[in-house]
């Protein structure tokens, strides 16, 4: 890939207090935090801004479709046995009559998810390849606006707590989905640093 | 702490919310888009006050059918209790399980209470243009940002509990309707906290801006 082209002392305001401040020419790797406020101004890993996330993206494209093919959890209790997978829970809430739960649940551990993936991957995916993706603005905004809805971390601690609530009346193991969702969960945070759509735009913009 | 330095809106600068690029943004201009992403442009979030305690008071609202209504009914060799939230980490609690008492107790009823309390306070202060400690209450809206999501694990308890328990009458869980508002609750203080508008914070520190 191109390498950056050179900062010059750019111009920004703070998205978190609106200060007015100038970058360093060559920002060092680490953090640059606001004068003010304190809110990370430019975050520099020192490796590719292209590659590692589409690298992190296809990762957690594999563990996705493994998280929702196999089974999350399997129960037993008195000579009966049951295996869950991750969508059972918004299947069971939309049978018991609550549809608009079940949607919650839809969007915040599958759609959502599933959107930042593709995202991502067509973003980065097409800077790859060196061009310009059609529609990138829409796509890294629709991206910005997703992320936060997108809550698989906090349905693995979901699992882990009805895990331990039912260990004690019922035997109860972790499926195959149950890892991969833990290596997700981790994936996705990983990507969350290394998306800077400042420097995406000095770039591809 | 005040600090040095004045905001990009004083010079009639915008900063992209998409791309970060600084604009010309001259005062009383209608519409106005980034010229390098073609976002539109605003000094701050459009009406954040008003629509920021627009979903604050809708989620203090069901916030009381959240606590009062069962989350839960679970049916047990022929025996059914409804658990709310409170009764189901006392619950767990009675039981010995106190990390998990712990954690549906920080996660469904600590964080939406102290969670609203910030925005109340954050919203009032910025409307009286207070001058107090604007670093610490940005924390605080850092603090609101970051842990408001945590409380939905409750709802994914419950999603994931009535999927596997369903063994007809020797064991079987069912929602209550108190899920229903309490994943009302926590959307709507998200809402409530995205379009807070933390710049205002610092808006009444600019030496111009009247006390």
């Amino acid at each position: 890939m191109p390498d950056l082209p050179p900062h010059r002392h750019e111009l920004v305001a703070c998205h978190e207090c609106d200060l007015l401040q100038r970058l360093p020419p060559d920002p060092p790797r680490g953090r640059i935090r606001c004068a003010r406020c304190a809110a990370v101004l430019h975050h520099a890993h020192g490796h590719d801004i292209v590659e590692v996330p589409l690298a992190l993206a296809l990762a957690g494209v594999v563990l996705f479709i493994v998280s929702n093919l196999y089974p999350l959890l399997e129960f037993r209790l008195q000579g009966s046995a049951d295996t869950s997978y991750l969508v059972a829970g918004i299947a069971a809430l939309y049978t018991q009559g609550m549809p608009v739960l079940a949607t919650l649940v839809l969007v915040t551990t599958l759609l959502a998810p599933a959107a930042q993936l593709t995202l991502l991957i067509y973003v980065y995916g097409t800077l790859r390849l060196g061009r310009r993706p059609p529609g990138f603005p829409a796509a890294l905004r629709l991206l910005q606006a997703i992320v936060p809805w997108s809550m698989l971390e906090i349905f693995l601690l979901g699992v882990i707590v009805a895990a331990v609530k039912l260990a004690e009346k019922a035997s109860i193991a972790p499926g195959p989905a149950a890892w991969s969702l833990g290596l997700l969960v981790v994936v996705l945070a990983a990507t969350a640093t290394q998306v800077h759509p400042r420097l995406l735009w000095e770039r591809a913009g | 702490m005040s600090g040095p330095g004045v905001s990009a809106a004083a010079h009639h600068l915008t900063a992209c919310h998409t791309c970060g690029l600084i604009s010309r943004h001259p005062p009383r201009a209608a519409h106005l888009a980034c010229s390098r992403c073609g976002a539109s442009l605003h000094t701050r979030i459009p009406r954040s006050i008003q629509r920021s305690w627009a979903f604050l008071l809708a989620a203090m609202v069901l916030y009381l059918p959240a606590n009062l209504l069962p989350m839960m009914q679970v049916t047990s060799l022929g025996q059914t209790r409804s658990d709310t939230i409170l009764s189901g980490a006392e619950f767990l609690l009675a039981s010995g399980m106190w990390p998990l008492a712990l954690i549906v107790f920080v996660a469904s009823i600590l964080v939406p209470f102290v969670k609203m309390a910030i925005l109340v306070y954050l919203l009032i202060s910025v409307q009286f243009g207070s001058r107090f400690r604007p670093l610490d209450r940005t924390r605080l809206y850092r603090l609101t940002e970051f842990v408001g999501r945590w409380s939905m694990v409750d709802i994914y308890v419950v999603a994931i509990l009535v999927a596997l328990v369903n063994l007809g009458n020797i064991a079987a869980i069912r929602a209550g309707p108190g899920a229903l508002f309490f994943g009302a609750v926590v959307v709507l203080t998200m809402f409530a906290a995205r379009t807070f508008d933390p710049r205002l914070i610092w808006d009444g520190m600019e030496p111009t801006h009247g006390r």
